[in-house]
């Protein structure tokens, strides 16, 4: 068998034909997606990536529609072809959709297909957590979509501020629910996208490639993933107050009751404005990939656009403000944030500028995709010109919620993102489908959609100054907007027809035609590698990377993967694997076995949905059975596909190079799955914490002096039962590692019962002192912050349980313990959480 | 489908749309909106100057070949287009607009007026007392009104801004930007005009279905007339005894609505005390005839949908002509 030929000392003869074929067999094989019914337990990344793009263009277009019943409404004064009422569903679905369904998951789905052949991975490490993240966010979507067909949408705009939409005598019905728990439900599959692609750049690069020779998208997809990181748990903590007072009437946003409208304004934008460059970045990433294939030369100035692209995601988090000028602040606030809005301009200027230069020192080819960067940079140049306006507090005073902004913010957003990303669809198409889509027919599609675009939004600066307020189902005739009105419509239709043109261009029938040359645009980077029709396992070896555009720069490089001389040419034993490596300069760690198709992430993700959308009913026996039906399945789903010990300590990779088949701690990739998580976790949480300190911060009195509080004993008790649990974890660790298997167990189940017996006494405080979270927002405040960390107990509780299982079932060992010491990293974040819960809650009213 | 149901009424009543003054930035009659004007004139010519030179820059780089410009010149490109230069420029911008931010909304030196955005309508009171400050509702007392605000010419009129619902903001283009209207809150806004004149307002934050119609006028007199007005508003209703009156009462209609002088003191809805001496009814919507008044009782959300004003078609026609009659006599 060729098993014994590859373990032999020499490896395999990668020169002989016989036994490339051999392994391109097994290869194939292993990484098949099912087929049949059992094609959607699919996760590869290929598969995944092709579905959550599918899904997140049939949004788009969705949206689209939406966008031009709107269009035939306003294009004359004082129409009734929409009612008032249904208008405001569409404007608000519009918006929310292009956001959440469309702009944020493409980038998402985007980089799941490309990232790994641009790393040279044959998959992202954690293949089953983006099947999960797409089922959640099919679930969700179709969920917040399809709500339009019973005329059930949203109906407040997609920034949903309260009391219009917490309060249910101005909303009735189910809208703000479903936009609550239907975002949040995908908020979550962002996230878990953002943790899977910022491990997958960290972790899984090809040896060699240093942070420095990562091609420019990897960096951008680590800078968004991070943002994501940061700017999302914000909107969730936002989202959890939300639905307290909407469902239970806990004051937060209530000024009769303690409570403030514009906290909600705070976290929404905090999330919001990043949310902005979420959506501009990987679009800019994908134009930093077509320009230099174009120009034909190396990107110019490659550190200068990684730090202007990082500078732009930090400036990015102090921005919010200048969505709120209007709000009343102090004019000293105005200034400082009207300085920092300007200030992104300077790093987004550099991005530009060092495309402008690429393009300068090279030689540029026309084709398409080209066409669409050209196009993307001249509409986005005039978002950002009006976005240096509006970033001005006295000139936005006028333009605020005017369609002077509805203008603005289209050409950043189509500018900026729509049309780059139509270049990346006919640049990277070859890789999806094999043949190149049509010039002429993406020649005719970009000059519709450009002049259509123009069209439609350069009038709308007009309108907007003229005095027409945007979210406005109609506008009476002496507004003198009409004419600008109708030019508009037209604009959007002559748009909307072009963007028919590219879908036509990609669904239509073409198996008759020869597939695209190997690397048809003569590119540099890894992903060129791909063959026409591409193999489903990526790479044919993982190449040593030395350059940054190994396809020019590398001798012979093409040939020696193609001829597996690189390391993993085979899959011997029959398991989906891929390389994990250093963090900095990219050396080879371990050998990493991905998990393959399983249909326990859709049923997971079936589960959390029903979750949500029972809660929008208030069906709670409905809620609270799905929830454990969804704590069931994900606990099945981690026993059975992670933490798995494999068979041999170590193996072959090629090269001669032996690597461990097995690592824990800050080697492993779960690791820093759980450090990345948990960092997102405290984020939300410290948005709850800034509710505290924003209402402590308006009021003279908070706590109110009339008060009752949780009391310092309970909560102290409380403290000193999670230090336990705390400490418990981590000794159950150590001792699990130096081979006390005893002793550890009986941590890990001490540790258990503390962290549950912690939470319940945190909660014991508010509850036994009578303290009721609808009379005020500060009872209710101290309930959503105790709460909160008795949640981080249970969860911590039930994973110390787990591991005991595990510990038991042999399934965790002293030399194979991944559980525990992701668990022990849990606690670190689950005991800093306690720690700050009690200190605010207990001990920092005893300061005043 | 029920959602695109027409309503063979509704353009015929639509037509008689008032929108008698501006509503545009570009009209600008008053002091802040003079100024951001000239603002926006200088940043359009400038961004449109910078938009040209990218282009150009952009349309050159693909024309040249490879060799005729070294990476040196690209990175100097690089260093001075995206950084010096946009550096340079936002300073400025930055230096000129930010210093004119304090000249924009000083104190008051004329009237103070309280405003409340209500769903779907605004409340208006003369000659209040009182500092913004974080009170839940505005200073309560002044002289009562709706949907039209008076104003004397070359005085700095100060208007607070507060809501007892949900978020609503305040804009009239010609004369300054907006202002937030926010429940709990009270915040305040200048107003300087420059030339006498009707101008026309809007509700410019989304505040639910009637939002789109939610307007209001601001009147620009002499300072004299402004006071003429204010005590001619304070008196009580011109016509305290009518038929129409008793039927007023009779329907319900005091539940809401107050008309000082007579029995009717409803603080729900608009006071109508001097009904027929504002230009338009239902926030902006149509001019104050008798016959709108008599169609908008019948069927107000045929004029403003969503409004929360219920509709009295049951009555028999000849009791809303007498309803109707009577409110467009209150001078």
């Amino acid at each position: 068998m060729t098993e014994r030929e590859n373990t032999a000392a020499d490896g395999p003869d990668q020169e002989d034909e016989e036994v490339r074929r051999g392994q391109e067999e097994r290869l194939r094989k292993v990484w098949a997606a099912p087929k049949g019914w059992r094609y959607w337990s699919a996760v590869n990344n290929t598969e995944v990536g092709i579905w959550y793009t599918a899904a997140a263009f049939g949004f788009m277009l969705f949206a689209g529609v939406l966008a031009l019943t709107m269009r035939v409404q306003l294009a004359v004064p004082e129409n009734d072809f929409l009612t008032a009422t249904f208008y405001n569903q569409v404007y608000t679905l519009h918006g929310t959709v292009m956001m959440f369904l469309f702009a944020v998951p493409i980038f998402e789905a985007v980089a799941i297909i490309l990232l790994p052949e641009m790393l040279g991975a044959r998959d992202l490490p954690f293949p089953r957590l983006s099947a999960f993240g797409f089922w959640c966010f099919m679930i969700g979507g179709v969920f917040v979509a399809g709500s339009i067909f019973f005329d059930a949408a949203p109906n407040a705009g997609w920034f949903m501020y309260p009391p219009l939409t917490t309060d249910e005598r101005y909303t009735p019905g189910y809208g703000p629910d479903i936009w609550l728990l239907g975002l949040s439900f995908i908020e979550i599959a962002s996230l878990a996208a953002a943790v899977e692609l910022i491990v997958g750049t960290l972790k899984c690069r090809p040896p060699g490639m240093r942070l420095n020779l990562m091609p420019l998208y990897a960096w951008y997809v680590l800078v968004v993933a991070g943002m994501i990181l940061f700017a999302f748990p914000p909107l969730i903590a936002g989202d959890i107050l939300f639905e307290l007072e909407r469902m239970f009437d806990w004051p937060f946003f209530d000024p009769s009751r303690g409570g403030d409208p514009v906290l909600w304004q705070h976290l929404f934008w905090i999330f919001g404005h990043p949310e902005v460059y979420i959506v501009f970045l990987p679009a800019i990433a994908l134009v930093a990939m077509i320009v230099p294939t174009f120009a034909q030369r190396p990107i110019l100035g490659y550190s200068w656009i990684v730090l202007a692209a990082v500078g732009t995601g930090f400036i990015s988090f102090g921005l919010w403000v200048h969505h709120m000028y209007t709000t009343g602040l102090p004019a000293i606030s105005l200034g400082f944030f009207s300085a920092a809005s300007e200030a992104v301009a300077i790093p987004t200027g550099v991005q530009i500028f060092v495309f402008l230069a690429t393009l300068l020192t090279g030689r540029v080819i026309f084709s398409v995709p080209m066409l669409f960067v050209a196009g993307a940079l001249a509409t986005f140049v005039i978002g950002g010109l009006t976005g240096v306006m509006v970033a001005l507090a006295p000139f936005d005073w006028q333009a605020h919620d005017t369609y002077f902004v509805v203008a603005h913010l289209h050409y950043v957003l189509i500018g900026g993102m729509l049309f780059p990303l139509m270049a990346g669809v006919y640049y990277y198409w070859p890789i999806i489908g094999a043949r190149k889509l049509s010039d002429r027919l993406g020649r005719i599609a970009f000059w519709l959609m450009f002049v259509g675009f123009n069209v439609a939004f350069l009038p709308m600066h007009w309108a907007g100054l003229m005095g027409m307020p945007r979210r406005v189902w109609t506008y009476p005739e002496a507004l003198g907007v009409g004419i600008s009105n109708l030019v508009s419509s037209v604009g959007a239709f002559v748009f909307a027809s072009g963007v028919l043109v590219i879908v036509w261009d990609v669904i239509r029938p073409r198996s008759r035609e020869p597939y695209a040359k190997r690397n048809p645009w003569t590119a540099g980077t890894l992903e060129w590698l791909a063959r026409m029709p591409s193999e489903s396992w990526g790479v044919r070896s993982v190449p040593i990377i030395s350059s940054r555009y190994p396809l020019w720069e590398q001798p012979n490089f093409v040939d020696d993967v193609d001829k597996g001389r690189f390391y993993l040419p085979d899959a011997e034993e029959m398991k989906r694997e891929t390389l994990v490596t250093t963090v900095l300069d990219g050396k080879p760690l371990h050998c990493l076995r991905v998990p393959g198709p399983s249909f326990m992430p859709m049923i997971a993700a079936i589960m959390t949905g029903a979750v949500f959308i029972f809660a929008t009913f208030h069906w709670w026996t409905l809620t609270i059975t799905a929830m454990v039906l969804s704590i069931a399945s994900i606990i099945i789903w981690l026993w059975r596909g992670t933490a798995q010990i494999p068979e041999k300590a170590e193996k072959d990779v090629g090269l001669g190079l032996k690597l461990p088949l097995y690592k824990s701690g800050p080697d492993s990739i779960g690791w820093w799955a759980m450090f990345i998580t948990m960092t997102g976790d405290a984020t939300a949480f410290v948005g709850l914490i800034f509710g505290y300190f924003y209402f402590f911060t308006i009021h003279a009195d908070f706590p109110p002096p009339t008060a009752v509080g949780p009391g310092v004993f309970w909560p102290s008790i409380a403290l000193l039962l999670f230090a336990s649990a705390w400490t418990a974890a981590l000794f159950a660790r150590i001792l699990n590692r130096a081979g006390r298997v005893g002793p550890a167990r009986g941590l890990m189940a001490a540790g258990s019962v503390a962290s549950l017996a912690a939470s319940a006494t945190l909660l014991w405080g508010p509850f036994t002192n009578g303290l009721d979270p609808s009379a005020h927002v500060y009872p209710a405040t101290v309930w959503v912050l105790a709460i909160w960390t008795a949640v981080h107990g249970g969860v911590g509780g039930l994973m110390l349980g787990y591991c005991l299982a595990r510990s038991y079932a042999d399934r965790m060992t002293p030399e194979y313990d991944i559980d525990i010491s992701n668990v022990a990293l849990y606690w670190h974040f689950a005991g800093g959480t306690a720690l700050v819960t009690v200190a605010t809650l207990a001990y920092f009213p005893m300061l005043m | 489908m029920k959602k695109f149901r027409t309503s063979r009424t509704f353009p015929a009543i639509f037509a008689l749309s008032a929108c008698e003054g501006p509503q545009s930035a570009f009209d600008a009659a008053g002091a802040e909106a003079a100024r951001v004007l000239t603002l926006f004139w200088v940043m359009l010519i400038g961004a449109v100057a910078i938009w040209a030179v990218v282009v150009a820059i952009g349309y050159y780089a693909t024309k040249t070949r490879p060799g005729q410009h070294s990476e040196k010149a690209g990175l100097r490109l690089i260093i001075w287009g995206g950084c010096v230069f946009p550096t340079v420029v936002l300073a400025m911008l930055l230096f000129w607009g930010l210093r004119m931010m304090p000249d924009l909304r000083p104190p008051g030196d004329g009237p103070t007026i309280a405003v409340s955005g209500e769903r779907f309508w605004w409340r208006v009171a003369y000659g209040v007392e009182g500092e913004p400050g974080v009170v839940r509702n505005l200073p309560i007392g002044g002289v009562p009104s709706a949907n039209e605000i008076w104003i004397p010419l070359g005085k700095r009129t100060e208007i607070l801004l507060g809501s007892p619902d949900v978020i609503h903001s305040f804009w009239v283009p010609p004369l300054a930007g907006k202002m937030d209207a926010i429940p709990g809150r009270v915040n305040r806004l200048i107003l300087e005009p420059t030339e006498v004149g009707v101008f026309n307002g809007a509700c410019a934050e989304f505040c639910g279905t009637a939002h789109a119609q939610m307007g209001f006028r601001v009147v620009v007199v002499p300072e004299t007339e402004f006071t003429e007005y204010v005590r001619a508003q304070a008196q009580p209703a011109a016509v305290p005894e009518s038929e129409g009156l008793d039927l007023f009462i009779r329907n319900g209609c005091a539940a809401c609505h107050a008309i000082r002088g007579t029995p009717p003191d409803g603080v729900v809805g608009p006071d109508l005390t001097h009904l027929a001496s504002r230009r338009t009814i239902g926030a902006g919507i149509v001019p104050t005839t008798v016959e709108n008044i008599a169609d908008f009782v019948a069927s107000p959300d045929h004029f403003k949908p969503g409004i929360e004003m219920p509709a009295f078609g049951m009555l028999p026609k000849d009791e809303i002509a007498q309803i109707a009659a009577w409110l467009g006599s209150l001078e």
